[in-house]
């Protein structure tokens, strides 16, 4: 039901390297859940207006009052690589 | 040959100027040290979460009032999800098919929407950090992630690249006016995407567009419009097909290139933002926007217009703000020049001696210093002509005009007791030329206006010459 | 000191209020236990009682240790919400939920393994080793919040903080034997809370009987300006008093016989009704006709919502990467390497079910089955008080015996999933044993119906007379 062109399509979506068992593995893994949420189809939604926040609360806006930022150091403190007052990564071309 | 009519649609990014930012509080960053305006939520630190800034929404309210959009009375945020290192949580918060505003119009050019949404951060390519094993890096700043967006999205309403440029003009002074956003291109604080396709002249449907993307400045989207344009039209006048895809145009050569990347085709997989609640506009937010709505440029322009200004005159005074501010207060101060001539004497002689762009409020000219210099023009006290010498003067030097009439002896020679004198010794210079006006040959007219103004240093009005001229030689 | 960690809370805190016990003896009682202990349950224990313990004993909470899950941000003490991916990752602040329980006067103990990000039902799914149940050290402590109901109920902490999502709380409440509130959605903060679900994931407490947990409860809700979706209670939290359950009305669903509940368990469920029915309540069939699709629904919402949350793990700002030439891989390979089969599979689902040509299908449809069970959910509350089921099919399962069969386990949220698509609380409560391992009771009500639901469980704890000791003793076996 999802093959393992899927498998791949969505994983490349989520940015997700899989190995060659994990492919396998996920393609009859997720066939079989996904058969289960298929059960939602037996239903007849037509009319139903889906939920989206089960409370109603609308406006939670906040006022435009700003509060400290972090200090550079502390936000700097857990990233992987840092260089030139910034994170650094691989630029998207090799 | 196939004529062909241009189909044009923007998309325009606006920074809001807010305090805060979109979904946090942290300042705005603009100028500031790369990295020191951020927060767990606009870095999407695990565990933050977003609150909606109410004064992005004020401000979406007047953007969307100011077009004459529907305002929707409830509207929802999106998550947009992408991977990119400018994206901190991985995705935008974006309003998808429900935006704040719907339809409008600027202009005579269609509005489709109005949504809000929160900037990427910014990232520096390449830089001194150079390369690592190897790759080439990237460095990535967050003091712009989060900042509040409005984006407006026009319908296919534009025709040409001038339609495109004279309509983010309007739609540039009407957010400036509205004080929204700084609205400056080359800051960033307003961005313009074009989408443009072609289609053969009394076709209705639309072709396959391509968009054109980040242009930093009017002159380059007409330009860069202008070459679209122009390449699409040489690949279907020589039987290829147009691909849908995104451009860069780059001013310096001219040249257009595809932005095409290798990834697959975008799919965003837009769902409701579960961490936000929708927002629902209540009365209160509706008065306040419109207590906040001050005249627009467009309504200003048909104001001035219907006072008698050039349509040209209109627009300049009323499509900035500052000038139109001047040029009320002046003409409110004047007691006998009437507003056209006012208008006349800001525009077409008051700007041309100031800095482009500079405030008249600021110079040493005051509104009431014009209104003044405007009121002796009237009173026939100053010729135009010696009005642009006091001018000369009160730009350079400041000062009350009449006084400066009277130092540089510019006065005007009003009255015919003074002037007749000089008219009859003009005529009398010149008797073959007396003898051909008398004769109803009004071509040499200069002539005797000319020696008049000479002996006058200028002071007498030529109008009132030809008058006496006619008189004293009984026509 | 082993008495000492024999008191429920409320017993300390009379103690130490009568001059009897010292806060500062009780934090290194249970600092020494944590630091012995042997379950896998904690993924990080203070060196030291909180330097302002003298303060803390001041508040309402006298300065009691509490164990935290490890998905809560706590500010310079590692948060890594059972992954790889965040190992070692140390928050610059702390959640507010956690916030207010330290301004309460709780001192923070220790912090607890869990399913990576709260994806799991056995606390299995986490990068740091599985937890063992402590009624029966080869079983599942239930999950994704396993580790925090294994510290209470080895005795490793008077109480804790869970999430509960489909049931990460009550599920695991109910394998060890102890009380477990998942509240209702918005009651309590969820800013700090390594996301899973954002639509479903409330915090919660873990405590040994039902007064401690109306009293950890009573300091954690209340409306966040930093959270959108909170709204706090509208009313405060009163420690429950109810010895009888006359005028309540208690209702069965329907269909509970047909849902695969394990005999023990079953035995166990009818005996507590009839323990209700003995106290005064009435009790009544209820309809919940979509009930049955609730976990169809969740295992699209979740992931769906998950995929998102989880985009912010790329290797950029925090935790893990995995170095590579170009931008793409490194996303791909730091994902790779940081998440675990669980949270990949989701992950997966989730995409799959946003992506363009599936939204309908799968997303909008969840969310309309999600209206259904809301409307089945407010008709049955407009007939009964609380509606009452086992809190799981089953008692604990041995390690590994689901790890291979994800559809099994999901389906352990059988019972809990519909309360939490309508975001409604409900408490589980112990009520019995099956071949010597505790079962749940389930309680549910309407939307912000925690006091109704506390005094209702306090009753039957109360009449049940659950002994939860035999954990802190080493086990049954």
């Amino acid at each position: 039901m999802i093959d393992r062109e899927q498998v791949l399509h969505v994983a490349r979506l989520a940015r997700l390297e899989l190995s060659e068992d994990e492919v396998q593995k996920a393609s009859g893994e997720l066939s079989k859940i996904l058969g289960h949420i298929e059960t939602l189809s037996a239903l007849d939604l037509s009319a139903v207006e889906p939920t989206a926040h089960v409370v109603d609360i609308d406006s939670a806006l906040r006022p435009d009052v700003p509060h400290e930022s972090l200090p550079r150091e502390v936000a700097f403190s857990q990233a992987p690589d840092v260089a030139d007052d910034g994170y650094r990564v691989p630029s998207p071309q090799a | 040959m196939t004529e062909f009519e241009t189909v044009i649609g923007l998309e325009i990014h606006v920074q809001l100027k807010t305090r805060t930012k979109m979904f946090c509080s942290c300042l705005l960053g603009f100028a500031e040290e790369p990295n020191t305006r951020t927060c767990p939520t606009c870095l999407g630190l695990p565990g933050a979460l977003p609150v909606a800034n109410a004064e992005a929404i004020h401000l979406g309210l007047l953007i969307g009032m100011a077009l004459g959009c529907e305002l929707a009375p409830r509207s929802i945020f999106h998550r947009k999800n992408y991977f990119y290192p400018d994206s901190p949580k991985g995705y935008q918060i974006s309003q998808y098919d429900e935006p704040l505003c719907g339809a409008g119009e600027l202009g005579g050019v269609a509005i489709h929407r109005v949504h809000l949404e929160d900037d990427a951060a910014k990232t520096i390519h390449g830089g001194s950090s150079g390369r690592i094993d190897g790759s080439t890096t990237s460095v990535v700043d967050f003091n712009r992630a989060g900042t509040p967006l409005a984006e407006i999205v026009t319908e296919p309403d534009i025709r040409s690249a001038e339609q495109a440029g004279e309509f983010l003009r309007l739609l540039r002074t009407t957010l400036k006016t509205i004080g929204v956003s700084d609205v400056d291109m080359s800051q960033g604080s307003l961005r313009c995407d074009a989408n443009i396709s072609i289609r053969p002249a009394g076709s209705t449907e639309l072709g396959t567009k391509t968009e054109l993307k980040n242009m930093n400045s009017f002159r380059f989207i007409e330009q860069g419009i202008r070459a679209e344009v122009a390449r699409q039209v040489g690949l279907v006048r020589a039987g290829e097909k147009v691909e849908q895809e995104t451009l860069h145009f780059d001013p310096q050569t001219g040249s257009l290139t595809s932005m095409r990347s290798k990834e697959e085709a975008h799919d965003y997989r837009y769902f409701p933002e579960p961490d936000l609640t929708p927002v629902t506009i209540t009365p209160q937010m509706l008065e306040r926007a419109k207590a906040a709505l001050p005249e627009l440029p467009a309504a200003r322009t048909a104001r001035f217009e219907a006072l008698g200004l050039h349509p040209d005159t209109a627009k300049l005074l009323a499509w900035r703000p500052e000038l139109g501010d001047y040029y009320e207060q002046a003409a409110a101060a004047a007691t006998q020049a009437d507003g056209v001539a006012v208008a006349n004497l800001v525009a077409n002689e008051l700007l041309q001696r100031l800095e482009a762009d500079s405030d008249p409020a600021d110079s040493k000219v005051p509104a009431d210093a014009l209104a003044a210099l405007a009121d002796l023009v009237a009173a026939r006290a100053v010729t135009i002509t010696g009005a642009k010498k006091v001018l000369d003067q009160l730009v350079a030097e400041g000062g009350d005009p009449a006084q400066v009439v009277e130092a540089l002896g510019l006065g005007a020679v009003g009255g015919e007791d003074e002037l007749v004198p000089v008219v009859q010794a003009a005529l009398d210079a010149n008797p073959d030329i007396a003898e051909r006006l008398r004769g109803g040959d009004m071509k040499p007219m200069g002539v005797i206006i000319g020696f008049v103004m000479k002996e006058t240093k200028g002071r007498a009005d030529g109008k009132e010459v030809t008058r006496i001229v006619r008189s004293t030689l009984g026509l | 000191m082993s008495d000492i960690l024999d008191l429920s809370a409320a017993q300390a805190i009379a103690a130490i209020d009568a001059g009897e016990l010292d806060p500062a003896d009780l934090f290194e009682a249970y600092r020494a236990a944590s630091a012995a202990e042997d379950l896998g349950a904690l993924s990080w224990v203070a060196d030291a009682a909180p330097a302002d313990l003298a303060a803390l004993r001041e508040q309402p909470l006298r300065g009691l240790p509490l164990a935290v899950k490890d998905l809560f941000c706590t500010e310079g003490v590692p948060s890594q919400a059972g992954s790889k991916i965040l190992e070692g990752y140390l928050p610059p602040y702390t959640a507010t939920v956690v916030q207010r329980l330290q301004d309460a006067g709780s001192s923070l103990l220790s912090k607890t393994h869990q399913d990576e990000f709260a994806m799991g039902s056995s606390t299995e799914n986490c990068a740091f080793g599985p937890t063992r149940n402590p009624w029966d050290t080869t079983r599942v402590p239930g999950g994704s919040s396993g580790g925090s109901s294994a510290a209470v109920a080895a005795g490793l902490a008077p109480w804790a903080l869970g999430t509960d999502t489909g049931g990460s709380i009550r599920q695991p409440a109910a394998l060890c034997g102890i009380v477990g509130l998942k509240p209702t959605y918005g009651a309590c903060s969820r800013f700090g809370m390594i996301a899973f679900a954002s639509s479903l994931d409330q915090a919660g407490p873990f405590a040994r009987d039902v007064t401690d947990t109306a009293l950890l409860y009573a300091h954690m809700h209340g409306r966040d300006p930093r959270d959108a979706t909170s709204v706090g209670l509208p009313e405060a939290t009163v420690l429950p008093t109810a010895q009888r359950l006359d005028g309540i009305t208690l209702g069965v669903p329907k269909d509970v016989e047909r849902d695969g509940i394990e005999p023990g368990v079953r035995a166990a469920f009818d005996a507590a009704l009839q323990t209700a029915r003995d106290l005064g309540a009435e009790i009544r069939e209820v309809e919940l006709p979509h009930a049955e699709y609730g976990i169809a629904a969740y295992y699209v919402l979740a992931p769906a919502e998950a995929s998102s949350n989880l985009a912010r793990f790329d290797g950029v700002r925090y935790g893990l990467r995995t170095e590579a030439p170009d931008l793409l891989s490194m996303y791909t390979r730091t994902r790779h390497d940081g998440f675990g089969p669980e949270v990949k599979r989701r992950i997966l689902i989730g995409t799959y079910a946003l992506s363009s040509g599936y939204y309908d299908a799968y997303y909008a449809s969840a969310q309309k089955v999600r209206t259904l069970i809301r409307r089945d959910l407010d008709a049955a509350f407009a007939d009964v008080d609380l509606i009452v089921t086992p809190t799981t099919p089953g008692v604990a399962f041995p390690l590994g015996s689901k790890t291979d069969d994800p559809l099994s386990m999901y389906l352990e949220d059988y019972f809990t999933v519909p309360f939490s698509l309508a975001g409604v609380p409900a408490i589980s409560i112990p009520c019995g044993l099956s071949e010597g391992l505790p079962v749940g009771l389930q309680l549910a009500g309407p939307a912000f119906s925690e006091n109704r639901i506390l005094d209702a469980a306090f009753a039957l704890e109360g009449a049940l007379g659950f002994d939860g000791s035999v954990a802190r003793k080493g086990g049954a076996a």
